[in-house]
C-alpha cells in the first residue's frame, strides 16, 4: 500500500489485512501504557486545510500510540491566501523530511495532488466530497466486530450521499467485503449517475429497515436546508429520520451507526442517539486502532505491528 | 517587398472549393496568381510545398490575450507569437481584461497592439454589459465606430443572465448588424460547479455542471435571438443537447452561428480522475457521446468554427487545489494539430471541411476583413502553409504563449503549421515565429 488516498485504490485483502492489524493494535488503547514503538523515530504530519477536530485528534494519538513525531500543520482555506501556495507547503513539507502526511481538505482531490508533488505515503484524512477512507474502515471494522463476515450482509445508507464524503467510501469499503448497499435519500441529494455504483436504491425506508443488518445514518447540514435540497427539517426528519417507530422496525440486533457529529431531532431522534450509543461511541475508539493500523502499513510495511513492544503480549 | 512563389503545394482553399495542387504567387502583400507550374521571375522567393497544404489564414473567433491587465499570463506580443505559430492571421481577443474592453479606448488599444506586434490582425471583442456586469448595455455604437470597428460583443464567461438584458443587447445590436456572443450558462444551475456532472464527478465528489444549464440557455437566447431577428453566436458548444438545439435553430432560419473549442472535441471528463487543474474549464469538459455529436456537427455545418477559448493562467494559479484553480486551457498552437489528429486523419472529417472550419467558418462569425479566403489573385496574402503528416509531441512551457497550461501536454499529435504569412510576410517560417522588423504606420 503506497498510499491511502481512495477505498477504490485497496483489495478485499488490503482492507482485510488493515482490518486484522487494527484487531490486533485496539487492545492496546486499554492498557497502562498506550503505545508500542513500532514507528519510533518517523515523522508523521498532520496536513489539517479544514476544520477538523475529532478527525485531527483522532490522528495525532494514533501517531502518538505509535511513537511516531507529530507535526501538526492547520490552515484554514485556501493557502494560496496566505501568500502560499498548495504546491509550495507540500515541497516545505517535503524539505523537512516527513515520513507521512496525513491530510484534510476541503478541495476533492487535494491528497491526489500531494501525492504528485511528494514522494512519501499520503493518507487522506477526508478530501471534499471525495473520499474519507479511514472512517469506512473503521465503521467496517466496527460492523466486523458486531456482525462478523460482511459478506451477504445488508446495510442501509440514509441521507445526505451526494455531499458525503463518508458515503462514497463506505459504498466501496462494503462492496469490497460482499455486502449488499441500499441507499435511502432524498432524490436531491443522490449523486447524478448513481446507479452506475451497484448499490440499490430506495425511496420508502419503512421498507427497507426490516431486512437490514445496519442502520447507517449520515449528518444532514444544515447550509443544506437553505439550498432548498428538501422543504424543511421537519419533513426531513418525518420521511428520513431514525425515530423509535422505525426502531421497531429494524431486527434485534441490527446496528445504529453515525459518523458523528449527530443532529439530533433531524436525521436521528435523542431517543434513538441515546439507546445505541454504545456502538457510535466504539466507532470514535475503533477509529484510532484503524488509524493505528493504516500508519503502520504505509510507514512500516511488511514487520509486526507490536515490535519492539516489550511491555505486554499482543492481544 | 521581396516576392513569394509557394510552389506545389495542396491548395484547400473553402471559399473557392479548390482542392488541388497549385503554385500561389505573392507579391507586395498581396497574391498575384494561383497556378500550376507558375513561371518564376529573377527576384522571386521560391519555396518548396510539396506534400504540404496551404491554406488562408485561420481565424479564431475566441482567443484571451489577456491585455490589458493580465500580462503575468499573456500578452498582446506573447499570444501574436502563439497565433502564428498555430496558423493563424486574425484573433479576436475577448473582452474580459482589466479594464474590460467596454470603451473604445480599450478597443482600440488593443487593436493599435495588433498591429503593432504585427504577427497577427487582432479584432477586440467588445462586452455586451459595462465592466460585463449583466445590467448596462456597453456603448456598441462607440465601439463600432471606433478604429477597432467592433461588431462582436461577449461578457465572456459571465453569461447575461437577464433575459430582459439580453433581449435589449440583441435588439439594439442590430443598429449595427453586430453580433451578441453569449456564454451559455445558467448560473442558478452551476453554483460551485467544477465539472461535468455525471458519473465521474459522483464519483469524484466535484460539484457538477449540469449539460442542462447549458441547453437553457441556448435554448432562451435562440428564442430571443428568433425574436429580435438578431445575430447571435453561441461559443464553445459542449453537449449533444446543445447540438441539437442549433441544428432545429438553423432549420427555422435563425441568425445563428457556432463553435466548439479542440478540447470538447477530444478531451472527455474522465481525465479529472488525475485532478490535474489544468484540465479544468468552463464549459467543461463533457462525455463521448458529446464530443461524438460536436465532431458530427462539425463536420455537417451546424457548428460553423472551431474557436479555441484559448486562456492563459500563470503557473502559480494553476498549482492549486482542482477547486480554487482558474478555469480554462491553451489553444492557439495546438488546435489544428488536434482536429487533424482526432478528425481528420481518422477520416471523420475532410481536409476541405476541416479548413472551412478555421477560416470561412469564423470569417463569417463576424467581419474580419481579409481573411478566411480566398486564396486568388488580388486577395490579401494572409496564408498558412501546414504539414498534415508531421508528429510532434506537444511540451507545454515550450509553445509560445507566456502561461503553459496545455491539456495536450505529452501528447503526440500529427499536423502542425509550417509557414503562416500576414499579408506576404512570414510570422512563422519553417516553424520559427518571425518577429515583425516592420514600424507600422
Amino acid at each position: 500500500m503506497r498510499h491511502l488516498i481512495s477505498m477504490e485504490d485497496l483489495t478485499r485483502d488490503e482492507v482485510v489485512r488493515i482490518l486484522d492489524v487494527a484487531e490486533q493494535l485496539l487492545p492496546i488503547a486499554l492498557r497502562e501504557r498506550r503505545s508500542v514503538p513500532t514507528l519510533r523515530g518517523k515523522a508523521v504530519c498532520n496536513l489539517f486545510l479544514e476544520d477538523s477536530t475529532r478527525t485531527r485528534l483522532s490522528f495525532d494519538l494514533a501517531a502518538k500510540r505509535m511513537s511516531a513525531e507529530v507535526l501538526n500543520f492547520s490552515a484554514k482555506g485556501s493557502s494560496v491566501s496566505k501568500g502560499e501556495s498548495f504546491k509550495d507547503t507540500a515541497l516545505t513539507l517535503n524539505a523537512m523530511g516527513v515520513d507521512c502526511v496525513v491530510v484534510r481538505s476541503h478541495s476533492a482531490g487535494a491528497p491526489v495532488q500531494l501525492a504528485s508533488y511528494l514522494d512519501v505515503p499520503i493518507l487522506n484524512a477526508g478530501d471534499g466530497w471525495h473520499q474519507h477512507p479511514t472512517q469506512a474502515l473503521l465503521d467496517v471494522f466496527t460492523m466486523r466486530r458486531h456482525l462478523g463476515d460482511l459478506e451477504g450482509r445488508t446495510v442501509v445508507i440514509v441521507g445526505d450521499i451526494l455531499h458525503s464524503r463518508v458515503a462514497r467510501s463506505e459504498v466501496q469499503a462494503l462492496k469490497l467485503l460482499g455486502a449488499e448497499v441500499v441507499l435511502v435519500a432524498p432524490p436531491t441529494l443522490l449523486p447524478p449517475a448513481v446507479e452506475g455504483w451497484g448499490v440499490r436504491i430506495a425511496s420508502d425506508l419503512d421498507a427497507v429497515l426490516p431486512e437490514v443488518d445496519v442502520v447507517y445514518l449520515l449528518r444532514v447540514q444544515r447550509e443544506r436546508m437553505r439550498g432548498a435540497f428538501f422543504p424543511s427539517s421537519r419533513e426531513y426528519a418525518r420521511i428520513w429520520g431514525m425515530d423509535e417507530r422505525r426502531l421497531g422496525l429494524v431486527k434485534p440486533d441490527a446496528l445504529v451507526m453515525h459518523p458523528g457529529p449527530m443532529n439530533r431531532g433531524v436525521e436521528i431522534t435523542a431517543d434513538v442517539a441515546d439507546a445505541h450509543q454504545q456502538v457510535i461511541t466504539e466507532q470514535v475508539t475503533n477509529g484510532i486502532a484503524v488509524r493505528m493500523a493504516c500508519l503502520y502499513l504505509l510507514l512500516a510495511g511488511e514487520g509486526p505491528a507490536l515490535a519492539g513492544d516489550d511491555t505486554e503480549e499482543a492481544a | 517587398m521581396s516576392e513569394v512563389l509557394l510552389r506545389g503545394g495542396r491548395v484547400l482553399d473553402p471559399a473557392s472549393g479548390v482542392d488541388g495542387v497549385r503554385d500561389v504567387h505573392v507579391a507586395d502583400g498581396q497574391i498575384v496568381a494561383v497556378g500550376q507550374d507558375l513561371p518564376v521571375g529573377g527576384d522571386v522567393e521560391v519555396v518548396d510545398c510539396d506534400g504540404l497544404w496551404v491554406a488562408p489564414g485561420f481565424v479564431d473567433v475566441h482567443t484571451h490575450l489577456r491585455e490589458p491587465g493580465f500580462e503575468d499570463a499573456e500578452d498582446i506580443t506573447t499570444g501574436s507569437m502563439a497565433g502564428a505559430a498555430g496558423g493563424y492571421t486574425a484573433l479576436c481577443a475577448m473582452a474580459n481584461t482589466d479594464p474590460v474592453c467596454d470603451s473604445a479606448a480599450v478597443a482600440e488599444m488593443v487593436w493599435r497592439r495588433g498591429r503593432e506586434v504585427a504577427l497577427v490582425d487582432v479584432f477586440p471583442v467588445g462586452s455586451i454589459t459595462k465592466d460585463m456586469a449583466g445590467e448596462e448595455l456597453t456603448e456598441f455604437g462607440e465601439l463600432n465606430r471606433s478604429a477597432a470597428q467592433v461588431d462582436f460583443f461577449s461578457d465572456d464567461g459571465k453569461p447575461v443572465a437577464s433575459s430582459l438584458v439580453m433581449r435589449r443587447a440583441l435588439q439594439y445590436a442590430r443598429a449595427f448588424d453586430a453580433v451578441i456572443c453569449n456564454h451559455s450558462e445558467d448560473p442558478d444551475l452551476t453554483v460551485d460547479a467544477q465539472m461535468n456532472e455525471g458519473a465521474v464527478s459522483s464519483v469524484l465528489g466535484l460539484p457538477g455542471w449540469p449539460r442542462e444549464a447549458e441547453e437553457v440557455m441556448i435554448a432562451r437566447d435562440l428564442i430571443l435571438a428568433e425574436g429580435a431577428g438578431a445575430r447571435l453566436h453561441v461559443p464553445h458548444v459542449t453537449t449533444k443537447g446543445g447540438v441539437e438545439l442549433l441544428r432545429l435553430a438553423k432549420s427555422r432560419g435563425i441568425r445563428v452561428t457556432a463553435e466548439v473549442t479542440p478540447h470538447h472535441l477530444s478531451i472527455t471528463d474522465d481525465a479529472v480522475a488525475s485532478y490535474d487543474p489544468v484540465l479544468k474549464v468552463n464549459p467543461p469538459v463533457r462525455l463521448q457521446e458529446d464530443v461524438d455529436a460536436l465532431r458530427a456537427a462539425l463536420a455537417d455545418g451546424t457548428i460553423d468554427c472551431v474557436g479555441t477559448d484559448h486562456a492563459p493562467h500563470p503557473p502559480e494559479l494553476k498549482d492549486q487545489e482542482w477547486e480554487h484553480a482558474p478555469c480554462g486551457m491553451l489553444g492557439l498552437e495546438t488546435a489544428i494539430a488536434v482536429v487533424l489528429t482526432d478528425l481528420v486523419h481518422p477520416g471523420l472529417l475532410d481536409p476541405l471541411t476541416a479548413i472551412a472550419r478555421f477560416t470561412t467558418g469564423p470569417a463569417s462569425v463576424r467581419d474580419v476583413g481579409a481573411h478566411g479566403g480566398p486564396i486568388a489573385p488580388g486577395e490579401a496574402a494572409n496564408l498558412t502553409v501546414l504539414d498534415p503528416a508531421r508528429t510532434w509531441t506537444v511540451d507545454g512551457a515550450a509553445l509560445h504563449s507566456r502561461a503553459r497550461n496545455s491539456p495536450f501536454h505529452g501528447r503526440e499529435l500529427t499536423g502542425r503549421p509550417v509557414h503562416t504569412l500576414l499579408r506576404g510576410r512570414f510570422t512563422l517560417r519553417d516553424g520559427q515565429v518571425r518577429a515583425s522588423e516592420e514600424v507600422p504606420a
